[in-house]
């Protein structure tokens, strides 16, 4: 089975397995997200539940930043090796006759999906970290707010134009990044073309509706919030 | 009609090789793009120099020796030919062509636009062939019934001609989609599934050992190719090598 995970097969497989992980990560984010729209105190408990739970935290959080590290990883690898697969390029190549863009283009979507991750754990990973695990606080609360400030922090966040635009961006990334990676990933998982007919719709609605439903989420915080 | 071609002229392997222009006169639009090429090379033994090297053989699409990146394009901007089928009506008066050589790494250039491509060669000696003495005792042909379907696709995947025109487009130049044709024609049929767990791993590992880049799924290749090979072909593979390395 370890030299499955050398080959080239091996390898495409192991990035649409992490891809699987990655698309059910987002979704269930996005679900929590959502509820920020409906109600601020529904996802300040449910927030609070998914950062202080031990399970969360100890085993899905880590298998979560193993399943990014490793698909960024796996991905830089794996262009890198393709590129010297042709060290002499075309001098007049036309790409678009015969593939889209999306799909010739996955690792620039990916550089500024994993810009973009940086800049959301510099906003809200890192100061979770530094509450719990360097301040000790694991109440979830905050000087200026009474109860939980994940709904606050929020607010705060997407109150800056300039932080909503790149996310903006980063989720137009995203859906273009989905476009070809979500069937991508099954075909690598050995679907057929009939299976992946149907496929191919489940995967434009995901890939459209998720990054625009988290435009939503971002422009409704700071539309909302004065 | 009147064309500039730049094509790409290269020595010998070991030269750098660069894009030299080049013009041709009356061409017939129901000439074949290699006849326009001995229409220029006549054109240059004539002047007294260097013709273009160019591998072709068949000339009616069999074969898999014509191999020119055409325009951006392997095989040219038609759909299901190879550059020997692809027609000057495809071009208009005044264009200006640029041929190229198929570029990867596995295919280095002989000459001009001539290129080894025997790291196929060696693919298949790894693995594309059933193990059956048929001499002297060869079985009916109908004693194993086979399902329509099966037929089919094996026979699809089998019309592969071994261009390299999959690897030349492919972004990545993988040849997932060659060796996806060569391992599912044997996969889907009883004799080739005895052996099929050994020839897609020895298949895949001398097809990684070659330097042939990793597939993305861009399905360029599925486009260009001449024979239409589907990209089923590769997904195939992958469920086979799947299925020998839990074995
Ligand atoms: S799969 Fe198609 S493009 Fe590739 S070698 Fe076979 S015939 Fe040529
Ligand atoms: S020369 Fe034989 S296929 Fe073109």
């Amino acid at each position: 089975m370890s030299g499955f995970f050398k080959s080239s097969i091996g390898r495409k497989v192991a990035m649409a397995l992490s891809a699987f992980f990655l698309m059910f990560f987002l979704l269930q984010h996005f679900a929590i997200n959502l509820l920020s729209v409906f109600s601020g105190d529904l996802f300040n408990e449910v927030s609070h539940f998914m950062g202080t739970n031990w399970l969360i935290q100890f085993v899905m959080q880590p298998i979560l930043i193993f399943g990014v590290v490793f698909h960024f990883v796996m991905g830089f690898i794996l262009e890198i090796r393709n590129k010297q697969a042709r060290t002499i390029s075309y001098v007049k190549n036309n790409g678009s006759a015969n593939s889209t863009w999306m799909s010739r283009n996955m690792i620039y979507s990916g550089i500024a999906i994993l810009a973009f991750i940086i800049l959301h754990f510099i906003d809200f990973w890192f100061p979770e970290i530094n509450a719990k695990y360097i301040k000790g606080d694991w109440t979830g609360g905050h000087e200026l707010v009474d109860g939980y400030r994940y709904f606050h922090e929020l607010q705060v966040k997407f109150e800056n134009p300039i932080r909503v635009a790149a996310y903006v961006l980063a989720f137009v990334f995203l859906a273009l990044h989905l476009l070809h990676g979500f069937t991508s990933a099954f075909q690598s998982m050995g679907a057929s073309t009939i299976r992946k007919k149907r496929l191919q719709t489940i995967g434009r609605i995901y890939s459209i509706a998720i990054p625009l439903g988290f435009i939503f989420i971002a422009l409704f915080h700071h539309l909302n919030h004065h | 009609m009147n064309l500039t071609l730049k094509i790409w002229r290269q020595k010998d392997s070991k030269s750098k090789g660069q894009m030299v222009d080049y013009k041709v006169t009356d061409i017939s639009e129901h000439m074949s793009f290699l006849e326009m090429m001995d229409v220029l090379n006549e054109q240059l033994v004539n002047t007294g120099e260097e013709p273009v090297a160019f591998d072709h053989d068949c000339r009616e699409g069999i074969c898999g020796m014509c191999s020119m990146y055409i325009n951006g394009e392997a095989h040219g901007p038609d759909r299901g030919v190879t550059t020997c089928q692809l027609h000057m009506r495809m071009f208009k008066d005044g264009d200006t062509i640029t041929i190229e050589p198929f570029r990867a790494t596995a295919f280095p250039v002989i000459k001009d636009l001539v290129v080894d491509r025997s790291s196929f060669e060696r693919i298949q000696q790894a693995g594309g062939y059933i193990s059956v003495n048929t001499s002297g005792n060869t079985q009916d042909a109908n004693s194993i019934p086979i399902s329509k379907h099966a037929a089919d696709e094996a026979m699809d995947a089998a019309t592969c001609i071994g261009c390299g025109a999959c690897v030349a487009t492919c972004k990545n130049s993988s040849a997932m989609l060659f060796v996806g044709a060569k391992v599912s024609q044997y996969a889907l049929l009883p004799q080739g599934q005895v052996e099929a767990a050994d020839r897609v791993r020895n298949m895949v590992a001398q097809m990684d050992l070659e330097g042939f880049g990793n597939c993305t799924n861009t399905g360029a290749c599925e486009i260009e190719c001449p024979k239409g090979i589907s990209l089923d072909n590769i997904a195939r593979m992958n469920r086979e090598l799947m299925k020998a390395s839990l074995s």
